[in-house]
């Protein structure tokens, strides 16, 4: 079944059609933005660019280190640079270059890695960008966004534009679900409540809001109510959220399309643990590289699926209810 | 005024001033890079006090200006001693390098100081970002020229050459890269650690006008970057040949003086010697 049917959630385009449109209308409207290419935008859907805007687009070729370094120039000089390829090759090729000229210089170039995550599927694991949030998580001042749909791509290209600095956008290969209603509330730092729920909380950004909401419905059907929260901006984290989720939920369940390891569920659970710590389960690639497949069997594999979301819950909630008899049982202990 | 431009005596005088200044921070800060900086004294003296560089202090970021790109970073204490001397920041502050708070960082940071343009320190950036300054004259249709300093060592680097066929691909002709050839990097001779050589045919090679320079002759240096300002179909590359640690006998004779600072003693002889250039 394909991922938000059991939502009922609208088929949506390849987040990467999605990006190569929303790129396209924010050059007509930003006319300082240009579009720095690794020799993918055939792939990355950057191309929409080159043909309305051919001297607002340059091809670096196969040169990720030239190609961050060319963006800090020409940010430095006013234009406000996105750099497009994969996220893989871009994080992993020119981190230094991310790190000096962008990060450390606080440069305002925007930094779009496509094909996130493991559902690029048949090209395999050396294109797969799993460990991409976490080496920009990496990096202080850069803010990270991670849209679910064509929508939130479109707000997440607009915000990028009209805020000074360093940002890094996933984009993905993957037909996300519509998820966002036209002019939905949709700002960067600021978590979206997509369902309410007392029982536990689901917190997911990418393709995994999308599993997350189905997973909604799924436990819907069981007496449980999941709250469901989009937490589409990594840096800077919204940890009133969190701490909110922990605090009137009392369980917590983080999905992502990336390692656990120095992702969005470890920087979650960080904050959980500082404010209001509460039982936690992780939804996410073990420490592995995964193999080469079709996009829906891999998520099926590695287990990111709905199921997989919805299993986590389950734990989680059983947790929960182990903490709280514990407590009970404790509290009742006479003090000697 | 748009720059400086100095008599040939004066530039003399000044760049044993900024060898003294050079000196004088990194011994006090008891770290630095003073030998990579002597290297290429010249080399930053002619471009700003013999008026090749187009710039204005008191308007830092003024869009026309030239640009300096020291993709060298670890010759920071020469760029910042120049800065001073040029009108950027007041040259009491050269003393406060490497401290707590100071914006004279071992390696420059961008833009926190007027007049650093880029982050460098890690080698081999330097040529990109320049690149994109110059991409930017283009579609912004002004007429500045950028140059950027790197050390030979530095050439080992991959982006070097990434950043030299793009320049080469989009014909820039207002981006100026200068070697400092001093023929040594932190653990010894290039020629010995990783030759560069043929270094004129590389550069050749990826398409860039060449030409080479005795990186310590003032007269020769004017002489060559008002030849590089005529090249109009693609860029050009100085390849200054230098001395590392010019200037200061013992220093010149030991490599090894590469990543440190001298002692207090080590400075005072330097001093007597570079006061007799």
């Amino acid at each position: 079944m394909p991922v938000g049917e059991k939502a009922g959630l609208p088929r949506g385009k390849p987040l990467r059609d999605a990006f190569g449109e929303a790129l396209l209308r924010i050059c007509e409207q930003y006319p300082q933005v240009v579009v720095l290419d690794g020799d993918l935008g055939n792939s990355t859907k950057a191309e929409t660019v080159r043909k309305a805007f051919p001297e607002r687009f340059l091809n670096l070729g196969i040169a990720e280190s030239n190609l961050v370094g060319v963006a800090v120039g020409l940010a430095f000089c006013g234009f406000i640079p996105f750099v497009v390829s994969f996220s893989s090759f871009l994080l992993c090729n020119a981190y230094d270059q991310i790190r000096l000229g962008v990060a450390m210089s606080r440069a305002n170039v925007k930094l779009v890695g496509s094909h996130g995550g493991i559902t690029l599927g048949k090209d395999g694991p050396t294109q797969m960008g799993i460990e991409d949030l976490a080496l920009v998580g990496g990096l202080p001042t850069c803010t990270i966004l991670i849209p679910c749909d064509a929508y939130s791509m479109y707000k997440a290209l607009e915000q990028a534009v009209t805020h000074e600095g360093p940002f890094f956008i996933r984009s993905s290969r993957y037909a996300m679900p519509r998820v966002y209603e036209e002019g939905s509330s949709w700002e960067i730092g600021k978590a979206n409540i997509l369902r309410e729920g007392k029982d536990l909380t689901i917190i997911a950004c990418g393709l995994m809001v999308a599993c997350a909401l189905d997973a909604w419905a799924e436990l819907q059907k069981e007496g449980i109510e999941a709250r469901v929260v989009d937490l589409h901006t990594l840096r800077p984290l919204d940890r009133a959220m969190i701490v909110k989720a922990a605090r009137e939920t009392g369980a917590i369940v983080v999905a992502e399309e990336h390692l656990l390891h120095g992702g969005v569920g470890s920087n979650v659970a960080r904050v959980v643990a500082e404010s209001y710590p509460c039982p936690m389960r992780f939804v996410g690639l073990e420490d592995t590289y995964t193999d080469s497949a079709d996009a829906d069997e891999l998520l099926e594999a590695y287990h990111l699926t709905s199921s997989d979301i919805v299993a986590k819950c389950k734990e989680v909630l059983e947790a929960k209810n182990v903490a709280r008899k514990g407590n009970t049982i404790s509290s009742s202990i006479p003090r000697s | 005024m748009e720059g400086m431009r100095l008599s040939l005596c004066e530039l003399k005088n000044l760049a044993r001033e900024l060898r003294l200044d050079v000196l004088e921070m990194t011994t006090r800060a008891k770290s630095g890079h003073p030998s990579s900086c002597f290297s290429a004294v010249e080399i930053l003296t002619v471009l700003y006090f013999g008026g090749i560089l187009r710039y204005h202090p008191d308007d830092p970021w003024w869009e026309e200006r030239d640009r300096f790109i020291l993709s060298k970073g670890h010759a920071a204490p020469l760029l910042y001693a120049v800065l001073a001397r040029a009108g950027f920041f007041p040259r009491e502050r050269l003393w406060t390098l490497r401290s707590l708070g100071s914006p004279l960082q071992g390696h420059p940071v961008a833009r926190i100081l007027p007049g650093v343009e880029a982050t460098t320190g890690s080698l081999g950036q330097g040529l990109s970002v320049g690149l994109g300054h110059a991409l930017a004259a283009r579609l912004r249709n002004v007429s500045y020229r950028v140059y950027v300093l790197l050390g030979d060592g530095e050439c080992q680097e991959g982006q070097v050459w990434e950043a030299a066929m793009a320049a080469s691909h989009f014909r820039v002709s207002n981006l100026t890269a200068i070697v400092d050839y001093n023929k040594f990097q932190e653990t010894g001779p290039v020629a010995r650690e990783m030759n560069l050589e043929p270094f004129r045919a590389k550069w050749e090679a990826f398409g860039f006008y060449v030409q080479e320079v005795d990186g310590h002759n003032i007269e020769a240096l004017l002489e060559a970057f008002a030849a590089l300002q005529k090249v109009v179909d693609r860029p050009s590359v100085l390849i200054a040949h230098t001395v590392k640690g010019k200037g200061v006998s013992f220093v010149e004779a030991d490599y090894t003086f590469h990543g440190r600072a001298l002692t207090e003693e080590e400075a005072k002889k330097a001093r007597e010697e570079i006061l007799c250039l």
